[in-house]
């Protein structure tokens, strides 16, 4: 994205940070509601300052209940406020999930346009931060099955200002997906000023011509590390973060298989029936004579989640190492 | 022919003729709407049809209570009385019933299940109790906005008040003090689970000191005395008063739905032993009574109620259903494509 | 001894952390376990407590710095504790999947599907389609360029892995190669302007041509190289030009052997699958007169002749346009039917391309079955690294003189070329003569 204004570094938590306190600042239908939001200012300290500043009203400490949190910004959207809720772990979205999928997704289809629900739900998911099996799940399969949610994942702080900014203007619901390890740990320059980005547009974040790799969340930062070892190895490794997952971007996958005629999905999810399986079928569907090599997916075991202990954690997440070799692999193929 | 002699005087708690009659009317078309659905069925001309039969007066009350153009209705399938209470056309309900394209929900949705931006009327689902969070942040929405005057009603039956998302939101609205009322509609019956299986206690609204707002019970197969509560009640809400949760007991004389066989799971003398709640003939009864309406006017308007509901059915039933291609419409604002 | 203190992580996210006051100052005693300084981080802020006792010998990190964490901040000397115990083993990192580099007759065995380096049952996403096995056939995409640009796969010599043909060796073979392009450019420039009677622009030779191959040449036209040819064209030219080649020949009555073979053939193949040629038995004396000439199973090097340790035998195989020599190694531990089943397993990987580099590299000798195109003569080229190139020439049905009287024996003429740096007449026709006699003892009554 070339933007001509200048920028200023900062780490996701800022980049998400920031682009609330706009939203709220600019915009008095916006509101947040989430559990300790308001005078601890989220776990991660993303709302911190807010409820000084924007007052209880409007940055609300709701009591313990997912499913509500939900419920009730669903019915602020469809009041025609624009309620951004917070669930705070992935991990405690399943009470939420009738509200998510039966009601939320469905508004506008089951009233045939009469409602719409303009909800975005913010929560950090993902691993790699000693989490153990309630606070490291990859949620994103549950929902990007579901037509009328939109589910997007970035982890570049533009990304995540450009999507967020896109996702409260959103005529429709929203789930904000951030990876918590990238909060503090990936630092990068976000434009000033309020831009957005639109859903469902993936972006090449490093480009090559012997292998495609998508990936989103912390493991595109991974895939970019290990494409440029390959690259002092004279192996041209293209990357792809998905960015929004539903909608998805056919376009740039596609273009990139053509070029390299050989795909590798990356991601932390489980594998079995995780987004690597709806690609591999798109890319099966509409090039199979691109295709040079079998489509590969490097991705989660298909285990419940990862354990507590350091090696269980560390046989979960994929390290650089792997992608390396799995991308090696594959140029050589 | 002279008017009756009045009987004992009735409260009328502020109520006009006016008022009085239309109740009536409401109640009558609920009715007539409501067997013209189980006929429909009964006919294999439609699929599938809810009945309210014995909610009459809860709905002409409610619905007297409920301020147009200002409140907003959080409802269930078992409202039709309700609906057309607060100004839906009952053309919609067969609409909905034939399932046309011309329906408010383009012909997606179940019958009952009614939407409508126009008059307030929140878009209905079919999950228990799941409405009842939408309820109250629309009523947060009114509190943050300032908007006095406004209030929500939030409805729905005793099986309701079982679900988590009920307790959430019960509790939600009397932590913020939200303009909301939460009646339920308790006919004593979820499907075939009686009220006695449902909870430990006799009436719903013990339920409500529990999370510090104010519970109500009524008669709801006595309109007037139904609209009474539902008004202060509205009006406490509308005022900054906070949140009640009001009980109008009732009984449910059909079955779930055209699906439901209740023999199953109860008598007919069981029903029957229940007639006298019935509160159509009753009110009729009390109006005639009080001298506000005659017999012959009552028939009359039976009868105009009657041709109205036929008038609609058949003009409803010549409409032509939604095109294939509407499927795939408002999943989105714009395409609905998972892959762009 | 010292210790050294580092900034601990408060908190899972966190990266950094403030020293935010010291509350020891340089040789202050410290407890284990007391606190001894305060950070904060954009999370916490926290005490944080002694890893050990003793003495705070100096503060590295001054209070409102900000390090990473691990970075060191302090220096405790410790009093008299034993040093700090390690902390557990972290589980061994998992070995690498072996370096797989292509040569440019195809890669080693380790393609992808190597599942789970570390062997753990459940390390999925390792394992690329259908087991990890390397494709059958030809993938997608090089079946769509091979249709588009009229390209034989076959004939092309693969650089993916397990010499898998892939889609870039396709769009290479048809177009050619720089190499082939540049030559047609050569050959197609206008003559000098010097020169007398400018050569017409008919005479020039034409751009190669797609549909002109090895297989099919047209005439006037220039077939393009295949890398497999360029590479047959180069090895040619250096055996030739660092050996010096002499040739000589028997004949060898194998009128006993062929018949042994024709006993055995049809039960051969019913019960190994594979079929019975003389080739197997042909090895088999070659091997064991090898033993008795090591001199034949050598090398020339400057720094001497490189006696082979083993007897790895090549094959040579020619697949249409292109020639392979597959490798038997250790012949010598096989018997005839061994040697016949490692024979038709190696042949028919060279054909469906699926041969290793193990499999084509290593030989020591080569044997040649020119005979099989009908040839009685042959003048073969000495596989590059080898000493001699031994041929079976067509069996043909002749008259000889056995004692006085005329028989029709079965003969088969036996070439040898031979690097004259190694060997001579003496010393390669004494290997001959000891191949002819063990071929013309063979029969019926011997073991497989």
């Amino acid at each position: 994205m070339a933007v001509a204004s200048p920028g200023t570094v900062m780490n996701n938590v800022e980049a998400v940070r920031s682009t609330l306190y706009e939203a709220l600042k600019d915009d008095e239908r916006t509101l947040i509601l989430g559990e300790d939001v308001g005078a601890r200012g989220n776990v991660f300290l993303i709302t911190k300052g807010f409820i000084e500043e924007f007052g209880p009203e409007r940055i609300i400490d709701t009591p313990l209940a997912e499913a509500s949190i939900v419920g009730i910004a669903i019915g602020m959207a469809m009041e025609g406020l624009r309620p951004i809720a917070e669930i705070q772990f992935a991990d405690f979205i399943y009470p939420a999930f009738n509200q998510i999928v039966g009601e939320a997704a469905k508004t506008r289809y089951r009233s045939n346009g009469d409602y719409t629900c303009p909800l975005v739900i913010r929560t950090p998911y993902g691993g790699g931060v000693r989490g153990a099996l309630s606070h490291s799940v990859s949620i994103e399969a549950l929902f990007y099955h579901v037509p009328g949610l939109k589910i997007v994942a970035p982890s570049f702080p533009a990304d995540m200002k450009g999507l967020l900014n896109a996702a409260i203007d959103d005529p429709d619901p929203v789930l904000f997906l951030e990876h918590k390890k990238t909060y503090r740990l990936v630092k990068g320059e976000v434009p000033d000023g309020h831009y957005t980005i639109p859903l469902g547009k993936a972006d090449v974040k490093h480009p090559g011509d012997a292998l495609t790799v998508v990936s989103y969340g912390l493991y595109v930062h991974q895939a970019i590390e290990a494409a440029k070892r390959l690259a002092a190895e004279g192996m041209s490794v293209e990357v792809i973060d998905l960015r929004s997952i539903r909608p998805m971007d056919r376009t740039t996958i596609l273009a990139s298989v053509r070029k390299t005629h050989k795909l590798l999905i990356i991601h932390e999810d489980n594998k079995f029936g995780g987004i690597g399986a709806e690609i591999s079928a798109m890319v099966a569907e509409e090039a199979l004579f691109e295709l040079d090599a079998p489509i590969r997916r490097l991705c989660g075991p298909d285990v419940p989640a990862m354990g507590y202990a350091l090696p269980l954690e560390e046989e979960f997440m994929i390290s650089t190492d792997r992608m390396a070799e799995a991308m090696r692999e594959m140029v050589r193929f | 022919m002279a008017k009756a002699m009045p009987g004992p005087a009735l409260d009328r708690r502020g109520l006009s003729d006016e008022q009085l009659r239309w109740m009536l009317r409401n109640m009558l078309m609920q009715r007539t709407l409501d067997n013209r659905g189980f006929q429909l069925n009964r006919q294999g001309k439609i699929p599938f049809a809810t009945g309210s039969e014995g909610h009459e007066g809860i709905h002409a009350g409610a619905a007297v209570a409920f301020e147009r153009g200002k409140d907003i209705l959080v409802s269930y399938y078992r409202d039709i009385g309700l609906c057309i209470g607060i100004g839906m056309e009952p053309m919609q309900v067969l609409l909905s019933m034939f399932a046309r394209a011309a329906d408010i929900s383009g012909g997606r949705q179940f019958p009952n299940h009614y939407s409508n931006h126009a008059l307030g009327l929140l878009s209905i689902s079919s999950i228990i109790a799941a409405h009842c969070p939408h309820a109250v942040g629309a009523a947060y929405a009114m509190k943050l906005r300032r908007e006095a005057g406004r209030a929500v009603l939030c409805t729905f039956g005793d099986g309701a008040t079982s679900e988590g998302e009920w307790h959430e939101s019960i509790n939600f609205a009397a932590v913020h003090k939200l303009p909301i009322v939460f009646l339920c509609e308790n006919n004593e019956w979820a499907i075939s689970t009686p009220r006695e299986h449902q909870m430990a206690i006799a009436d719903v609204i013990d339920k409500a000191p529990g999370y510090g707002l104010p519970g109500v019970k009524v008669d709801g197969s006595d309109p007037i005395a139904t609209y009474a509560v539902m008004k202060e009640a509205m009006d406490r809400a509308r005022s900054g008063g906070g949140p009640t949760l009001v009980e109008a007991k009732c009984y449910r004389f059909l079955a779930h739905t055209t699906d439901d066989d209740d023999r199953t799971y109860r008598t007919k003398e069981e029903i029957e032993r229940h007639r006298h709640l019935d509160p159509v003939p009753r009110f009729e009864k009390v109006l005639v009574e009080q001298g506000v309406m005659t017999a012959d006017e009552v028939a009359a308007m039976k009868k105009s109620v009657l041709a109205e509901v036929n008038d609609v059915t058949d003009r409803a039933e010549a409409l032509p259903y939604p095109a294939p291609e509407e499927l795939y419409k408002h999943v989105y604002e714009g395409s609905h494509e998972p892959w762009l | 001894m010292a210790t050294t203190i580092t900034m601990p992580q408060l908190g899972e996210t966190v990266t950094e952390g403030t020293v935010a006051q010291w509350l020891k100052k340089p040789g202050d005693a410290i407890e284990k376990y007391e606190a001894f300084v305060e950070v904060s981080t954009d999370k916490v802020n926290a005490e944080v407590p002694s890893p050990v006792s003793g003495t705070l010998r100096e503060i590295i990190c001054k209070e409102g710095e900000t390090v990473a964490t691990g970075a060191p901040i302090a220096i405790i000397d410790e009093i008299g504790a034993a040093p700090a115990p390690e902390p557990p083993a972290a589980v061994p990192a998992a070995a690498a999947a072996p370096v797989v580099t292509p040569s440019s007759y195809g890669a080693p065995g380790a393609g992808p599907g190597v599942n789970g380096s570390s062997g753990l049952p459940g390390r999925n996403g390792n394992g690329a389609a259908a087991g990890g096995a390397v494709l059958r056939g030809v993938s997608p995409a090089v079946r769509r360029l091979a249709r588009e640009h009229d390209v034989d796969v076959s004939r092309i010599r693969g650089t993916g892995t397990n010499g898998r043909v892939t889609a870039n060796d396709v769009v290479a073979a048809a177009s050619g190669g720089p190499a082939a392009a540049a030559a047609a450019a050569i050959l197609s420039a206008p003559a000098p302007a010097a020169a007398p009677a400018a050569a017409p622009a008919a005479a020039a030779v034409p751009a190669p041509s797609g549909t002109s191959t090895y297989a099919s040449p047209v005439p006037g036209t220039l077939v393009p190289l295949t890398q497999a040819r360029k590479i047959i064209a180069k090895r040619m030219v250096e055996s030739l030009e660092t050996a010096p080649h002499a040739w000589t020949m028997v004949e060898v009555d194998v009128s006993n052997v062929w018949a042994w073979r024709a006993k055995e053939k049809d039960r051969f193949l019913r019960d190994k699958g594979y079929a019975l040629t003389l080739l197997p038995f042909f090895i088999y004396a070659t091997v064991q007169s090898l033993k008795k000439h090591p001199l034949l199973n050598s090398r020339y090097t400057d720094d001497g002749i490189a006696i082979a340790r083993e007897i790895n035998i090549g094959i040579a195989i020619g697949l249409d346009s292109n020639l392979m020599v597959p490798v038997i190694r250790d012949a010598d531990a096989l018997g005839i039917g061994g040697l016949a089943v490692a024979a038709g397993k190696i042949i028919e990987r060279a054909r469906t391309g699926k041969l290793s580099a193990d499999e084509l590299s290593g030989g020591t000798f080569t044997v040649n079955n020119t005979g099989a195109n009908g040839s009685v003569l042959s003048k073969p080229i000495i596989n590059g690294g080898q000493a001699a190139i031994v041929t079976m020439e067509a069996v043909v049905k002749r008259p000889v003189v056995i004692g006085d009287a005329i028989a029709i024996r079965s003969m088969m003429n036996v070439c040898l070329s031979l690097d004259h740096r190694v060997l001579d007449g003496t010393s390669a026709n004494a290997f001959l003569g000891d191949l002819k006699k063990r071929l013309e003892a063979m029969g019926p009554s011997g073991e497989l």
